[in-house]
Order: C-alpha cells, then sequence, then structure tokens
C-alpha cells in the first residue's frame, strides 16, 4: 500500500483560530502503482489531501495515516524528513526560480540524494547534465537544457516542473493541476510522460484535475472531493453524469469577507453532506 | 433609501484605512519630541560668525593639495584603508553566513509541517539573532577603541572592528533578504525531502542574489568610510591622514582626501551595478 488515511482530518496551518477543516474525516487507501485523478471544485481541498499525502501537513489527533507503510507522524523528524525524499509533490505553480537555468532547476530533483558538496558543485558545473537533457526531451524540451527559467513560457514552466519529477527517485507522484498552463494537445502528451513514468517504475500518481473529461479518459479511479470530504471513490466506469453534476454543483458560493474577518462565523449557506 | 453615493462613506470600507490613520498621527506625535530632544536648530549654520568660519575653511580647499611626496603618501593609505575595508568585510562573512542559516526562518521544516517552530529550533534561532544583535550593537568605532588597546594602533583593529560589526548587520539584513524572497521554491524543495541548506542554494539564493550582491558592496562601500573614521582613533589608513590635515587645518589636504573618498565610493557603486548586471 502506498497511502492508507483512516478518518483523518486536516486543519488548515494558517487558520488555526477558527473551526474549520480542510479536509474532513477522509478514509482512503492507494495501492503502490495505482493511477488516481482527484477532481472536485476549487476549494474542495485537492491541495490540501496532495499536501496531506506528502506529509506536510499533520492530521488532528484520531485519524491513521500511512505511507509505504509507514506512519510518518509516529517518527523522528530526520527520518519523516528523509521519507518525504521518496515522495514527489509538484506544485501547480512550477517552483522554478526565475533567474535559475533550467538544467539546475531540473537536476533539483536529485537534492534529497545528493551531499550538501554534491548540491554546491552542481551549482558550479551541473552534475548530471545529460539526466536533465533525457528528461527535458520527453517534453519537447531539450534545446532549453541551458536556457534561463524567466526566459520559458508559462507552458514550457509546468512542462520543466515536470522534468523536475521525471529526474527525482520518488516512488509516488503527488501532482497539482500539472495541465493548467497547456493547450490541449500539449495537455495529452504531457499526461502521457508523466503516467508512462509512474508505470515505469511501479510509482502511484495521485494527480489533481480541473478537466474531468481527461481525468475519465485517463485515470482508472477517479476522487471527488468538494468541501473538504471525499463525494466518492470510483471506478472511473462507475462514474456517471449524475455524480459529477452533485460534485460540482454542490459548492457554497465563494465568500468575499471571510478571509477579512476570520471572526465573523454568522454566515451559514447550507452545509453539504 | 439615498440613490447619492457618498464618496466618504463607502459601502465597502477599508478596514485598513483607520489603522494608517492612527498609526501617521502616532508618529508626528512621537516625532515632535524627538526634535527638540536632538536640539535640532538649522538656523545656527546661517548666522554671519558660522558662515565666515565656513567661507575660511572651505576657501583653503582650493587648489587641492597634489604635491608628489603628499599623493604618494595618500595612494599608500587608501590602498590600506580599501585592504582593511575588504578584509574586514570578508571576515564579517564568514562569520555571517552561518549566522545567517541559523536565523532564517524560512528553512525550518518544522515551521512546514505544522506553521509552527519546535522548541529547540526557535531557540537556536532566537540565540542567532540575539548575537547579531548583540554583534552590531556596538559601533565599529567603540570596538575598535577597545581593539586598539589590546592590539596596538594600526590597521589589525580596524579589521577586527569591522568584521566583528558588520557579521551583525550582514547577518540580519541576509536573513530578511532570504525571508522576504519568494518563499514557494525553497519550500516545495523542502516539501520534496531536500535538505535546508541545498532548498536555500536551489530555492531562495537564484531569487535574492542579486540584492544579496548589492547589500554586499553597499556595506563594502560603509566599510571604507567606517575605515575613515576608525582612522581617526588610531587604525591606519586613509582616517589617520585626514585626522592629521584637519588638526592641522591643511584645507587643501582635506579637499584632496575628499576628492578620494568620493572616487571610491563612486567605485563601490559602479561595481555593484556592474555585479547586478551580470546577475540581472
Amino acid at each position: 500500500m502506498s497511502f492508507v488515511l483512516n478518518g483523518v482530518s486536516i486543519r488548515h496551518a494558517s487558520v488555526v483560530r477558527s473551526n474549520s477543516l480542510a479536509l474532513i474525516d477522509v478514509d482512503l487507501s492507494i495501492k503502490q502503482g495505482e493511477q488516481v485523478a482527484l477532481i472536485g471544485p476549487s476549494g474542495a481541498g485537492k491541495t490540501t489531501l496532495l499536501h496531506t499525502l506528502a506529509c506536510v501537513h499533520q492530521p488532528e489527533p484520531g485519524g491513521e495515516f500511512s505511507v509505504f507503510g509507514l506512519q510518518p507522524w509516529a517518527m523522528q523528524p530526520a527520518q519523516r524528513h528523509a521519507l518525504r525524499a521518496r515522495l514527489f509533490l509538484a506544485p501547480q505553480t512550477p517552483p522554478l526560480p526565475p533567474r535559475q537555468r533550467v538544467v539546475t532547476a531540473v537536476l533539483a530533483g536529485r537534492l534529497p540524494q545528493w551531499r550538501f558538496w554534491q548540491a554546491i558543485t552542481s551549482l558550479i558545473k551541473p552534475r548530471e547534465p545529460d539526466v536533465a537533457y533525457a528528461a527535458l526531451a520527453r517534453f519537447n524540451l531539450q534545446d532549453k537544457l541551458y536556457a534561463r527559467v524567466d526566459r520559458l513560457s508559462g507552458g514550457e514552466r509546468q512542462r520543466c516542473g515536470m522534468a523536475r519529477l521525471l529526474v527525482s527517485k520518488a516512488d509516488a507522484f503527488l501532482v497539482d493541476e500539472p495541465l493548467s498552463a497547456l493547450d490541449p494537445t500539449l495537455a495529452l502528451q504531457t499526461l502521457a510522460v508523466v503516467q508512462q513514468e509512474a508505470v515505469n517504475r511501479n510509482a502511484t500518481l495521485v494527480c489533481s484535475l480541473h478537466q474531468v473529461e481527461l481525468a475519465l479518459d485517463h485515470f482508472p479511479r477517479i476522487i471527488g472531493l468538494s468541501d473538504g470530504r471525499i463525494v466518492f471513490d470510483a471506478q472511473r466506469d462507475e462514474v456517471t453524469e449524475t455524480m459529477l453534476a452533485a460534485l460540482y454543483r454542490n459548492t457554497p458560493p465563494t465568500e468575499p469577507t471571510k478571509s477579512a474577518y476570520p471572526e465573523d462565523t454568522c454566515w451559514s449557506g447550507p452545509s453539504p453532506c | 433609501m439615498s440613490l447619492v453615493v457618498n464618496t466618504a462613506i463607502s459601502n465597502h470600507p477599508d478596514p485598513a484605512w483607520r489603522g494608517r490613520i492612527t498609526a501617521s498621527l502616532i508618529a508626528l506625535i512621537v516625532l515632535w519630541p524627538l526634535l527638540i530632544a536632538s536640539e535640532f536648530k538649522p538656523w545656527i549654520l546661517l548666522d554671519a560668525q558660522s558662515l565666515g568660519a565656513t567661507w575660511h575653511f572651505l576657501a583653503s580647499f582650493f587648489p587641492p593639495a597634489h604635491s608628489k611626496a603628499f599623493l604618494l603618501l595618500i595612494l599608500q593609505a587608501t590602498w590600506q584603508t580599501i585592504a582593511i575595508a575588504t578584509a574586514g568585510l570578508t571576515l564579517a562573512l564568514l562569520s555571517a553566513i552561518p549566522l545567517t542559516l541559523l536565523a532564517t526562518e524560512s528553512l525550518s521544516v518544522s515551521r512546514l509541517e505544522s506553521g509552527r517552530m519546535r522548541l529547540a529550533s526557535t531557540v537556536v534561532r532566537q540565540g542567532a539573532r540575539w548575537l547579531l544583535v548583540l554583534l552590531r550593537s556596538v559601533p565599529e568605532l567603540v570596538w575598535a577603541l577597545l581593539l586598539v588597546r589590546i592590539l596596538g594602533l594600526g590597521p589589525a583593529a580596524g579589521v577586527l572592528a569591522i568584521a566583528l560589526t558588520y557579521s551583525g548587520m550582514l547577518g540580519k539584513v541576509y536573513a530578511e533578504i532570504l525571508e522576504s524572497s519568494e518563499a514557494h521554491a525553497t519550500q516545495s524543495l523542502l516539501k520534496n525531502g531536500s535538505g535546508r541548506l541545498a532548498a536555500l542554494l536551489y530555492g531562495a539564493l537564484p531569487a535574492s542574489a542579486s540584492e544579496l550582491v548589492s547589500y554586499t558592496t553597499f556595506r563594502w562601500e560603509c566599510a571604507i568610510r567606517g575605515s575613515v573614521v576608525m582612522g581617526f582613533v588610531g587604525a591606519g589608513g586613509l582616517g589617520q591622514r585626514m585626522d592629521e590635515s584637519m588638526k592641522m587645518l591643511a584645507g587643501d589636504e582635506v579637499s584632496t582626501l575628499l576628492i578620494i573618498f568620493v572616487l571610491l565610493v563612486a567605485c563601490a557603486d559602479w561595481v555593484s551595478t556592474f555585479l547586478r548586471k551580470r546577475l540581472g
């Protein structure tokens, strides 16, 4: 098993005072090598779930969470940090410093494996430029190997972030909206490369997507999230139009004053069940 | 219900507005007694006696001293000043960089996890910050006065004084530059399991390299000025020459020395611009 979650709730770190939970009572188990798509409206908790799987957010007491059969939050911090090297979290905005060269930004995926002096020497002379080249070539970006990140377009940056995923040595890929800056053709190609890589190394792939059709076409298992809860967790054949309609309809309207006045709790919308 | 939209009382008042007004008023109320306490009376500059004294001293500035012997002496002193500033700043960097790494909060793995830092790391970080405060709260002139007693007259006191004060300043500002830089790259490297220092080198450093370089060259410029001031208390370099010329009321020598200062500062400015362009 890659991930097992049992009654996991996550309180958002930035809003400690309010009682809102970003994830509520999530039960989930994902086998090694499985490919899962996370869908749901904006603010449903997709990113929080991915961060939880990446051992970034600590679940509330009472929930059980294990990764590769290990319990990260019962471990020493150093061991937990070592476990993170086996999980690759790709955030929605590619985390590439604009003034860095592409080769360095891609090879940063190897940092957990490198010793500190290796990291320093690689800044001066890239250690494994061929690895970075091969990874970029799979996204047709090999010409940009020695370009600077700020010379890339938004779509190129996003694929560059995926190239970092390819050079990492992770056993699970947690990918947040990898296709948001790509046109439909590039989106398909990019998704295919990431999925193929996951199959090749028998890595688990959990991917949040806004494009529902793409998720249904390419992922065998679909998890629908809304308002911090799992609404459905089904094989793709079992997902019906009504389930999707319910998933995207049941969202409370966005509330503009909520962040300005966190203590204001007078709003009461229809509670989603 | 009135249809006239009052621009002063909007339906969507800016919640920050009242705070801004209060802060400005408090600043004014606090600043006024400060002006009185510091005996700020600029009109004294303009009375006839001060104007006469200023005029006499300034008149002796022209032409600047340019005898060969004096210029040679100045050249040596300039070289010594540059050497003091550079050596002092290098030593300061050696101690500032490790302290920066200790003091930077965005590199905390425990903060990444829970939004709070563990007690041990909080203690280490606060300790580093207090050490930085201690180092920079004693002015370099005071360090120099102390060190001249220990090491005797000469540049060594100046070098150490600059190293002590500037490591405090550099460490504080470096930590702040790194913390205010875009944290996204560093944080996601940490989330993917890379080490703290590696995350700093690959995440925060490329984003803030040009600011760090420009602050460092600015500090080098300050170190040159600082070493001049310390020359007055016997730490060698241009300051010692300046002290002698001022005491002899040799305006022409003072003006040559001032020209040298201007050139040095301009040179530091040029180096900073050049480096930032290369990194930009």
